[in-house]
C-alpha cells in the first residue's frame, strides 16, 4: 500500500551534479527540497578513503561505485529488424548510482561546447548547404546560445575550480590555449595542472605539427581551492586512479567535494537515499505533475508530493521515466513522430597506441590525473573546412592518458600474442614506454532518425517495468569523420619519435562490450519547436509545466567534446529561469 | 522572539510562581544570558541527543567512576527547576549544592562555574526560565557504591574545590582578564585540558598541560612551544574558536562539539579575549632529544606515512591550509599521551562543518588495515618527526587503544 | 566527561558492495553522514581452495603457468597466485554473476549484443574443467591435463581459444576467453585478493602500485621511478625490522 509523505514545495529525482547544483539554488530560494536518490550515500572518507581507493579490481573491473545491472538495466540492437538483448554487464557505458551520481568517479575533463554547437544545423547548412548533411540526420539547433550560457559554465568552472589556461579572453586568443574555444569573460579560477612526459611530447610534435596544442581543462584541482560556497578542495596528487574510482584527497570535483557540504547543513533540504523513483506522476489532465512515487530498499512505496519536479536521473533513466510516467509523446520512428526517446546519441571515440624505444622513453604513465592532458582542436566542431572531406563534426584529439593500472593497460605491439611467453615480455618491455591515450580520439556523434530509446517489448525490472531499448550503431558519417581524426592523430605520434604507431579506428557495428565514454545524451532534447523537442530552451517540459529535465538528455546532439561542463551550465542556466521568472508566475516560460 | 516583556511575565508566569523569577527581567539579561548559556555549554550535558527538547535533561555523561545523568533545567516545577528560587540556583551553579542540602558530583563543573559572576549566573537562569519547560523526569543517577554516596562530596570539597568568583589581576589587560574569566568560568576549559589526581581533582599547578578523557586527549593549551600552541598566532586561536578549522588544525571529536554548540557562537572579542589568556599561559618544557630517525620503528613509520598518510598530510606533513591539518606545526601529535594520534589513526574523526568553514573533511580510520605494529610505527613516526619530540608507540598502546574503543563503541 | 559519541550518526547507510544486499534507505538531513570504519576487503588467506576441488586446482595452475609461464625474472602465473585469485573470485559475487542482470529469456545474440548466457562464472568454470579432463583423458592417450607436456597443452589452449577443439557439454571458446581475463587479472590486481604475489607483475613492470602521491614526480620527465611498489595491503618495509 503506497504512504503518502508530506509535500514538499520540491523534489528532485536523482541526487548527482545537476541535482545538487538545482537544489542548492532552489534551497537558496528558501523552497523546501527534497532530493530522492536510487544510490547510496557517498562520502569520502568512508566511501573511498586512501586506505582502498586505489583498488583497480575492485573499482574498474567489478564495477563497485556503479549501478548495478541486476538493479536495472536497458537492451540493445544496433537495427530496427534486429531483437534487442539485455546488457547482462556493462561494457559501453557505465551508468552511474549513489549520491553525487557520476560526479563521483568522473575524469573531470571539463569543457565548453563551442558556439556553433549550439546552432549546428543552421551553421552547416549556411556554410556548407543543406544537401551536405548526411542522409537521415536529425540535427537541430539548441534553442540556446553559447553566449546565453557563458556566465553559467563560468559559474560551474569557479564552483568546481577547474584547472585550466583560457584560450580566448572576451574575443582576445591567449597562448597557450585553446585558440577556439567560445569567449569568455574571464580565466579559469586555477591554472593549468602541470602535465607528466607523454602529454608534454605530445604538445611538442602537435607544435610541429603547426598545431596549437593546450592543456585540457581538469577539475582536478592543480593547487588548494576554496569555491564560491566556501568549500574547500586539496591539491591533486596524479595518482593514477581517477575515472571510476572516487577520490581520496578531496582533490577532484565533485559534488562532494563543491556542494553537498553547504547543502546539507540547510534546514529546508533533506535527501533519501537508496530510494528509486517509478513514476512522476500528474494530475488528470496530465499537463501537471503533483509529485513522485518511490520505493525505499525495503520495498515499501511512497508518494511524495510537490509543487515542482526536478528530474535530474541521468540521460537514459530520464527519457525512462518521462516514458514510464506517460509525459510527452514516445518517438515513433517510422512515422517521424514523437519526441521521447528522439535524438539519442553517445560518443565517437578512437585511439591510437605508440611504441617508443624503452632505451629512451620512460613515460610513467601510472602518474596522471583523470583530465591530465595536451588536446588540440583543430578537428573539433566546425573549426576546420569540412568540404573536401565529406563528413561533419569532428572532436579534440590529445595524449589524454589518465592512469597506467596494469590490468586496462597493457600495451601490447601489433602480432603480439595474447598470452604465453611472448606476451609476458612483451608487456615487460612496453609498459613503461609506450603509449595508449584511450579516448585519444573524442569526436562527436550526430542524431539520426533510427539511433532512439523507447520500451523494450520483452525484458523487464525487478519491478516488472519495461526496460528501456537502446536502438544504436554508427552511421557513415561518423565513421568517415574517425578515420580522418584518426590519421590525424597517429600523424603527431609520429612527430614524437615513436618506433610504431598503431591506429585503431572506430568501426562499426556499435559494440555494446567495448567502452566508449558513458556520455549518453539525447531522448528528451531541448528545442524551440515542441514537435522536435521535448524541453524548451530553460529545460522545462513542453507538456508539465512544472517538471524540468536535468541533463545531457537535453542534447539535440553530441558534440566532440566531453558533456559535463554544458550538462552544468545548463543546469544553472534553468534554475536561473526558474528563480527568476517561473516562481514568480508558475507556468509555461515559453510560448508557441 | 522578546517583542514584549510583558508578553513574555505571561509565557513566565504560566509555568511557575512568582517568587521564582523577579517579571522585572528584561530583554538585555535574557540576552545575556542566552549568551552565557552558549559560552558555559550548558546544553552539551543538559540537552539529550537528537532529541528536540532542550536542556530537558537525561544524558549519560560518563566519568571516570560510573555514568551520572544530567537533570532536567527546563523551568518545569516538578521535573525541572522551575520550583527553584534564584539563590538555590546561583547555589548549585558556583557552590554545587542542590537545594535538599546534597552536593552534585563534579560532573557538573561547578568547580569552574564558582568563577564566575553571581550577576552572569543570575542572567542564566533568566534565559532558562524562558526556555520551554518540558515534563521529564531523569533517573537519578547510576554511580556504583562507593561514589553513589553524595556525602563522600564533602571531602572531595574540601580538598579540590575552591569556591569564589574570579578575581581580575591588575597587572594584566582587560582583555586578559576577560579571557581568563571565560577560561576558569563558563568555559570550564581545564575540564578537559588539565591533568587530574586519582580522584578528579585539578592538578593545578599544570593548568592546561592536558588531560586523557574517553579516548581523546584534551591537548596542552599553554603557549608551550613543544607540547602547546606557541605557533598558534592569535588569530589562529580564533579561527578555531569560530570556524573550527584554521591554518594548522581541525576541530573534531569533543572539540566538534565545542566549536558547534559554544565557540562557534561567541563573540570574535570573547574570542580574541579566550586566545591572549591562553597565550598567557607560561611554557613548561624544554626539547626533547627525538627518536633517531634511523630506529627501526621510525624507518617502518616513514615508509607507512609515505605511502598511505603523505598523500593527504603531505611528505612534509603540512597539509593543506584548512582542510587537511598540519601534523608539522601540530604539538598535539607529540603530546604527553598518545590518546587521540591512536583514535584518530585507528578510528579516523569527522571534522566540523560551521557556516564559514563547511567542508568537514574527515580522517579515514585505518584500525582494519594496520597492525598494531604498523600503528605503532607510523604513530612514532609522526611524533618524532619535523621537529617534534615525544615517546614512542608500542604495539600494546595500540591494542590497549584498539580494546577501549570497542568498548567504548559498544556503550 | 560527557558522551562524545552523540556525532556518531546516520543509521544504516550502506554500500551497495558487488553481491551485497541494500540496507534500509537513511534520511540524510543537518550535516554529512559518518561512518567511522572504512569499508576495506580483507585480504585473501592462501590455504585451503574454496571453490576448485584439488584436480580441479592443479589443472588451473597448470594452465596459469601456460599463459604466464614462469621465467628467471618473474614467476609464472602458478607462483604468481593467478589460481588462488580465481578460486576466491570463483566463490564470491563474481562467480555468482551476482549484480548482473540475469532475468530470461536467455537468447543468443550478435557479438555487439554482449554475453548472453545463463552460466555464471563459477559453472563455465566447472563444467568445461570436467569437460576437458574428459577430452584430454579421451583424446590425448589417457593422459590428465596436467600430465600433458607444455607444448601440448599450449596447442590445448590454443585449440580452445580458435574453437578448433571443441568440448562436449561445454563452450571452450567461452570457458578461455574467460581463464585468460581471470588469469591476467589475478596476475595485475592488488596482492590482497590472491594473486601478484609479493607483488612480482608489479615489480616486473614497473608499476608502483597503491602509491597515492606523485607531486614530486610530474615534471621528472623521462626518468625512472625508484621506488619499490606498495600494495593496500602494504609493503615489507612498514613492518619494524628486528635491530
Amino acid at each position: 500500500m503506497t504512504r503518502k509523505l508530506p509535500p514538499k514545495d520540491v523534489v528532485i529525482i536523482g541526487l548527482g551534479w545537476t541535482g545538487s547544483i538545482l537544489a542548492n539554488e532552489l534551497t537558496d530560494e528558501g523552497l523546501d527540497v527534497v532530493a530522492i536518490e536510487r544510490g547510496p550515500w557517498r562520502n569520502t572518507a568512508s566511501d573511498f578513503p586512501p586506505n582502498h581507493a586505489q583498488d583497480e579490481l575492485r573499482y574498474h573491473i567489478r564495477h563497485e561505485l556503479f549501478l548495478q545491472p541486476a538493479q536495472t538495466t536497458f537492451t540493445f540492437r544496433n537495427k530496427m529488424d534486429q531483437s534487442a538483448l539485455p546488457i547482462r554487464n556493462w561494457g559501453a557505458f557505465m551508468p552511474p548510482n549513489g549520491v553525487g551520481g557520476g560526479g563521483v568517479h568522473w575524469n573531470a575533463e571539463t569543457w565548453r561546447f563551442l558556439p556553433s554547437d549550439f546552432v549546428l544545423r543552421t551553421h552547416l547548412t549556411q556554410r556548407y548547404g543543406a544537401h551536405f548533411l548526411p542522409p537521415d540526420t536529425t540535427i537541430q539547433d539548441w534553442g540556446v546560445s553559447y553566449q546565453e550560457l557563458e556566465p553559467h559554465y563560468d559559474r560551474f568552472e569557479y564552483l568546481c575550480g577547474t584547472s585550466g589556461t583560457a584560450g580566448n579572453v572576451n574575443g582576445q586568443i591567449q597562448e597557450g590555449g585553446n585558440p577556439f574555444e567560445g569567449p569568455r569573460a574571464r580565466a579559469y579560477p586555477n591554472p593549468a595542472q602541470q602535465q607528466p612526459f607523454g602529454p608534454t611530447l605530445f604538445a611538442k610534435g602537435a607544435r610541429e605539427l603547426g598545431y596549437k596544442p593546450f592543456p585540457q581543462p581538469s577539475g582536478n584541482m592543480s593547487q588548494a581551492y576554496v569555491n564560491p560556497l566556501n568549500v574547500r578542495l586539496g591539491p591533486c596528487t596524479y595518482c593514477g586512479f581517477c575515472e571510476w574510482f572516487g577520490c581520496a584527497n578531496y582533490s577532484k570535483a565533485s559534488p562532494q567535494t563543491t556542494i553537498l557540504p553547504v547543502l546539507v547543513r540547510k534546514s529546508n533540504f533533506m535527501v533519501r537515499d537508496q530510494c528509486e523513483v517509478t513514476r512522476i506522476n500528474t494530475d488528470a489532465s496530465g499537463k501537471r505533475a503533483t509529485g513522485v512515487t518511490f520505493v525505499d530498499a525495503s520495498g515499501q512505496e511512497w508518494e511524495q508530493p510537490a509543487e515542482l519536479v526536478i528530474l535530474s536521473a541521468y540521460t537514459i533513466f530520464n527519457v525512462q521515466l518521462l516514458m514510464l510516467s506517460g509525459i510527452g509523446a514516445p518517438y515513433d520512428p517510422v512515422a517521424n513522430k514523437g519526441v521521447i526517446g528522439r535524438n539519442f546519441t553517445h560518443q565517437t571515440i578512437s585511439d591510437v597506441e605508440s611504441f617508443f624505444d624503452k632505451s629512451k622513453f620512460i613515460f610513467n604513465p601510472f602518474i596522471a590525473s583523470g583530465a591530465i592532458g595536451m588536446c588540440i582542436d583543430e578537428f573539433n566542431g566546425d573549426n576546420f573546412d569540412h568540404g573536401p572531406h565529406g563528413f561533419i563534426g569532428g572532436g579534440y584529439m590529445g595524449q589524454v592518458q589518465s592512469n597506467g593500472r596494469p590490468i586496462g593497460t597493457m600495451p601490447l605491439p601489433p602480432d603480439t600474442p595474447r598470452w604465453g611467453a611472448k606476451w609476458k615480455q612483451a608487456t615487460r618491455d612496453n609498459y613503461l614506454s609506450a603509449l595508449k591515450p584511450g579516448t585519444g580520439v573524442h569526436g562527436s556523434m550526430y542524431s539520426y532518425r533510427d539511433v532512439y530509446l523507447d520500451l523494450d517489448p520483452t525484458y523487464r525490472d525487478r519491478f516488472s517495468r519495461p526496460l528501456m531499448r537502446i536502438t544504436m550503431d554508427f552511421h557513415e558519417n561518423e565513421l568517415k569523420q574517425n578515420a580522418f581524426l584518426t590519421d590525424r592523430f597517429a600523424e603527431i605520434f609520429h612527430a614524437m619519435g615513436a618506433d610504431q604507431v598503431v591506429k585503431k579506428y572506430r568501426k562499426g557495428p556499435y559494440d555494446i562490450t567495448d567502452y566508449q565514454t558513458t556520455h549518453l545524451c539525447g531522448g528528451a532534447v531541448m528545442g524551440a519547436d515542441p514537435r522536435t523537442s521535448a524541453i524548451n530552451r530553460y529545460l522545462q517540459s513542453w507538456d508539465v509545466s512544472n517538471l524540468f529535465v536535468m541533463g545531457a538528455s537535453a542534447f539535440p546532439q553530441n558534440a566532440g567534446y566531453n558533456p559535463t561542463g554544458t550538462v552544468a551550465a545548463l543546469a544553472y542556466w534553468s534554475a536561473a529561469a526558474i528563480r527568476t521568472h517561473y516562481l514568480k508566475n508558475p507556468g509555461p516560460l515559453v510560448h508557441v | 522572539m522578546f517583542e514584549h516583556t510583558g508578553k513574555l511575565c505571561v509565557a513566565i508566569a504560566a509555568g511557575m510562581t512568582v517568587t521564582t523569577l523577579a517579571c522585572g527581567a528584561d530583554f538585555a539579561q535574557i540576552e545575556r544570558g542566552r549568551y552565557l548559556t552558549i559560552a558555559a555549554d550548558c546544553a552539551a550535558c543538559h540537552t539529550a541527543p537528537d532529541q528536540n527538547r532542550p536542556f530537558a535533561g537525561g544524558r549519560a555523561i560518563e566519568t571516570p567512576f560510573g555514568n551520572v545523568l544530567a537533570p532536567n533545567i527546563t523551568p518545569d516545577r516538578e521535573t525541572g527547576i522551575g520550583s527553584w528560587s534564584d539563590a538555590q540556583f546561583d547555589a548549585a551553579v558556583r557552590q554545587g549544592r542542590m537545594p535538599d542540602g546534597k552536593r552534585l558530583y563534579p560532573a557538573m563543573p561547578f568547580v569552574y562555574y564558582t568563577h564566575m559572576s553571581r550577576s552572569d549566573v543570575s542572567a542564566i537562569r533568566a534565559y532558562l526560565s524562558t526556555i520551554e519547560p518540558v515534563h521529564h523526569a531523569v533517573v537519578p543517577d547510576q554511580l556504583p557504591f562507593p561514589f553513589s554516596i553524595r556525602a563522600s562530596m564533602r571531602v572531595w570539597d574540601a580538598l579540590y574545590f575552591n569556591a569564589g568568583e574570579y578575581q581580575p589581576d591588575p597587572a594584566q589587560s582587560a582583555e586578559w582578564n576577560r579571557g581568563a574569566y571565560l577560561v576558569q568560568g563558563p568555559g570550564h576549559c581545564a575540564a578537559c585540558h588539565t591533568p587530574k589526581n586519582v580522584l578528579g581533582g585539578d592538578k593545578t599547578s599544570q593548568s592546561f598541560h592536558g588531560y586523557s578523557i574517553q579516548g581523546w586527549f584534551g591537548p596542552d593549551i599553554t603557549d608551550d612551544a613543544h607540547r602547546g600552541l606557541a605557533n598558534w598566532s592569535l588569530a589562529d586561536t580564533v579561527d578555531y574558536l569560530k570556524k573550527g578549522h584554521n591554518r594548522f588544525a581541525a576541530a573534531s571529536g569533543p572539540m566538534a562539539e565545542e566549536v558547534t554548540d559554544s565557540s562557534s557562537k561567541m563573540s570574535t572579542e570573547d574570542l580574541e579575549a579566550i586566545a591572549t589568556y591562553l597565550k598567557g599561559q607560561p611554557a613548561h618544557t624544554s626539547k626533547n632529544q627525538a627518536i633517531a630517525a634511523g630506529e627501526p620503528m621510525m624507518v617502518a613509520g616513514a615508509a607507512i606515512y609515505g605511502d598511505l598518510c603523505s598523500a593527504c598530510h603531505k611528505g612534509d606533513g603540512t597539509g593543506v591550509s584548512y582542510l587537511i591539518p598540519n601534523l608539522a606545526a601540530s604539538s598535539s601529535v607529540a603530546s604527553r599521551e598518545p590518546t587521540s594520534i591512536l583514535r584518530v589513526v585507528l578510528r579516523g574523526a569527522p571534522s566540523v562543518a560551521t557556516n564559514e568553514e563547511p567542508t568537514g573533511p574527515a580522517m579515514p580510520g585505518f584500525g582494519r588495515d594496520l597492525t598494531d605494529a604498523e600503528v605503532a610505527a607510523v604513530a612514532t613516526y609522526v611524533r618524532n618527526s619535523w621537529g617534534h619530540a615525544a615517546s614512542a608507540v608500542t604495539p600494546g598502546d595500540v591494542s590497549r587503544a584498539r580494546q577501549s574503543l570497542a568498548a567504548a563503541a559498544g556503550r | 566527561m560527557t558522551n562524545f559519541r552523540r556525532r556518531d550518526l546516520l543509521t544504516g547507510t550502506a554500500l551497495v558492495l558487488v553481491g551485497g544486499t541494500v540496507a534500509r534507505a537513511s534520511v540524510v538531513s543537518g550535516q554529512l553522514p559518518w561512518a567511522p570504519d572504512s569499508s576495506s576487503a580483507d585480504a585473501v588467506q592462501a590455504g585451503q581452495w574454496l571453490f576448485f576441488t584439488p584436480p580441479e586446482a592443479a589443472m588451473v595452475e597448470a594452465m596459469a603457468d601456460r599463459i604466464i609461464p614462469p621465467d628467471p625474472q618473474t614467476p609464472g602465473g602458478k607462483d604468481a597466485g593467478c589460481a588462488v585469485f580465481i578460486d576466491r573470485q570463483l566463490a564470491g559475487p563474481y562467480g555468482r554473476a551476482e549484480g548482473l542482470y540475469n532475468r530470461p529469456p536467455f537468447v543468443k545474440g550478435i557479438k555487439q549484443q554482449g554475453p548472453q548466457s545463463a552460466l555464471t562464472p563459477a559453472q563455465v568454470y566447472r563444467t568445461a574443467l570436467r569437460a576437458l579432463d574428459h577430452f584430454c583423458r579421451s583424446q590425448q592417450g589417457g593422459k590428465s591435463w596436467v600430465e600433458l607436456s607444455s607444448e601440448r597443452q599450449d596447442e590445448v589452449l590454443h585449440g580452445l581459444d580458435s574453437g578448433a577443439i571443441e568440448l562436449e557439454g561445454a563452450d571452450g571458446k567461452v570457458f578461455f576467453k574467460g581463464l585468460l581475463t581471470d588469469v591476467q587479472e589475478g596476475f595485475f590486481a592488488d596482492p590482497l585478493y590472491g594473486g601478484n604475489r609479493d607483488m612480482c607483475a608489479w615489480k616486473m613492470i614497473g608499476f608502483p602500485g597503491a602509491h597515492y602521491d606523485y607531486r614530486d614526480w610530474v615534471m621528472r620527465h623521462n626518468e625512472r621511478y625508484p621506488h619499490p611498489p606498495v600494495s593496500i595491503a602494504g609493503r615489507p618495509d612498514w613492518n619494524p625490522k628486528k635491530s
